[in-house]
């Protein structure tokens, strides 16, 4: 099987516009969550969230028009936006605009989303009851179709490779980049760009997630305290939005254009838990099995395990999954640290996955793996270092990042350093 | 120009993102003015709600144009 490298990074997060930025800020224990300003929270429970810090486009700030041109960006909803942002980031971080036609068709993208574009389609529905179905615009559908963000980064660089996208909730993300692999490694294209892109915060996605008792309800005098995985007062996630992307290339092919190498992608596996929509088993079995069929992938032991970036919601799974790693890890446990971005990012939902494997790719170049804030009083005793509220510089060689979503879908990538 | 060609060219100028002087009245939305399908059904949409009348999908077939269309909605308004 062919090998595949990360050449190429680009995030929009709720820390910040832009890789560098955001990891900067997240290493340094900083929070991305805060009052609604997107909507008027009268009539919803939850009224806080990780919302990208949109401005002028200096100081990590996220500014559309360096991104999408405002008559194209009226076609689109803010998923598509963000993926594309990130995707523009991590192609040029690649250095991967080819203008041959030989190298676009080898070129393919797979970004996926977990709901698409949901305040677009609550507003049209809106729309057609107040004014009927004549008045519903031409870009509704494909302004709002999951795999329209694929379809527009692949019209701006024309890339003619497999164009594909994800939609398994929280998972998303994380399968992406997988997927995008194993077509690079089964020789369907040579360059992928891959990952995940989500705009859920609108009155329909905070109502949604309210009614499923999934988000975090309680901290609305202090957003930033809200989202703190594993600790004992948590209660529910925060909702985040953004993007992340991927550049994913074939060894041999970056190696000989010279590319920047980040990590290589080592395993992938995948499993699903067959047991409810929403709530994962108590053994944290289809999580276990996900990681383990990653490691299996990657041929190695989780004794090699150094960093995991866990899926770590701020919910009451936050243990379950805990309690699989451990399971996983054994012995290994005590040397290895995991921590939850989602403490400073909230959840991306389907760019989760996407974003916190850039995370660890990031972990692996600078040898830090980033802390889990808020993590002042643990609800169980961890077997685990999670790096409570501050960044542990240590040797990190391989990481594990576990993405599970709703529908019992688990996804779990091995990123490691390059080995010759 | 008239009230209406005013109005119309505001609707072309901010759907389609171009300079107010290319929208001439010989201007073709396709051809010069870089609009696709899409955008041409979403210009006869807005000229609808702007003007409060509406384009049966045969008569919107001939607005090819900013006269095309200053012509039409002059004589349906």
């Amino acid at each position: 099987m062919r090998r595949v490298v990360v050449t190429g990074l680009g995030m929009v997060t709720p820390l910040a516009c832009g890789v560098e930025e955001t990891w900067s800020r997240l290493i340094a224990g900083q929070s991305g969550a805060g009052p609604i300003t997107r909507f008027d929270t009268t009539n919803v429970v939850t009224k806080y969230a990780c919302e990208i810090p949109f401005g002028d486009g200096s100081d990590g700030t996220f500014n559309p028009d360096d991104w999408m041109e405002a008559k194209e960006r009226r076609k689109v909803d803010d998923f598509i936006l963000y993926g594309m942002a990130a995707a523009v980031q991590a192609v040029k971080d690649a250095g991967w605009e080819p203008e041959d036609e030989e190298s676009r068709l080898r070129t393919g993208v797979m970004i996926g989303s977990g709901i698409g574009g949901l305040s677009t389609i609550a507003e049209t529905a809106v729309l057609i009851k107040e004014k009927g179905p004549k008045r519903v615009s031409p870009f509704f559908i494909p302004g709002s179709l999951i795999n329209l963000v694929s379809g527009q980064v692949s019209i701006r660089f024309g890339f003619k490779g497999p164009n594909h996208a994800v939609v398994t909730a929280c998972s998303t993300g994380a399968h992406a980049i997988g997927d995008a692999a194993r077509l690079i490694m089964l020789g369907d294209a040579d360059v992928m760009v891959a990952g995940g892109a989500e705009a859920p915060i609108s009155e329909i996605g905070i109502a949604g997630f309210n009614a499923c008792k999934a988000l975090s309800t309680k901290r609305a005098d202090e957003p930033q305290k809200a989202s703190r995985p594993y600790d004992n007062d948590r209660d529910g996630f925060v909702m985040g939005e953004g993007a992340g992307i991927v550049v994913l290339e074939e060894y041999e092919h970056a190696k000989a254009r010279g590319a920047k190498i980040y990590a290589e992608v080592l395993g992938y596996g995948l499993s699903g838990d067959a047991y409810h929509i929403t709530a994962p088993s108590e053994d944290g079995d289809g999580g276990y099995r996900s990681m383990q069929a990653a490691l299996k992938r990657a041929g190695i032991t989780p004794d090699q395990v150094d960093y995991i970036n866990a899926h770590g919601t701020s919910t009451m799974a936050d243990t379950i999954e805990l309690g699989a790693v451990e399971r996983l890890m054994g012995d290994a446990a005590a040397k290895a640290t995991m921590s939850s971005t989602k403490s400073s990012i909230g959840h991306l939902l389907g760019a989760a996955g996407a974003v916190e494997a850039i995370f660890c790719v990031l972990a692996i170049r600078d040898q830090v793996a980033p802390p889990t804030i808020n993590l002042d009083n643990p609800a169980i005793e961890p077997k685990l270092d999670l790096a409570p509220n501050k960044a542990v510089k240590r040797k990190i060689d391989v990481a594990l990042s576990n993405s599970f979503g709703f529908g019992g879908t688990n996804a779990s990538l091995v990123l490691g350093k390059v080995r010759g | 120009m008239s009230d209406i060609a005013d109005r119309v060219k505001k609707i072309v100028v901010e759907h389609l993102g171009v300079e107010e002087d290319k929208v001439t009245e010989s201007a073709s939305f396709i051809d010069d003015l870089g609009a696709d399908s899409l955008d041409t059904v979403e210009l006869v949409m807005a000229f609808e709600e702007e003007f409060g009348i509406e384009i049966p999908d045969d008569a919107a077939e001939t607005i090819q144009t900013f006269g095309d269309a200053v012509k039409f909605i002059s004589g349906a308004v």
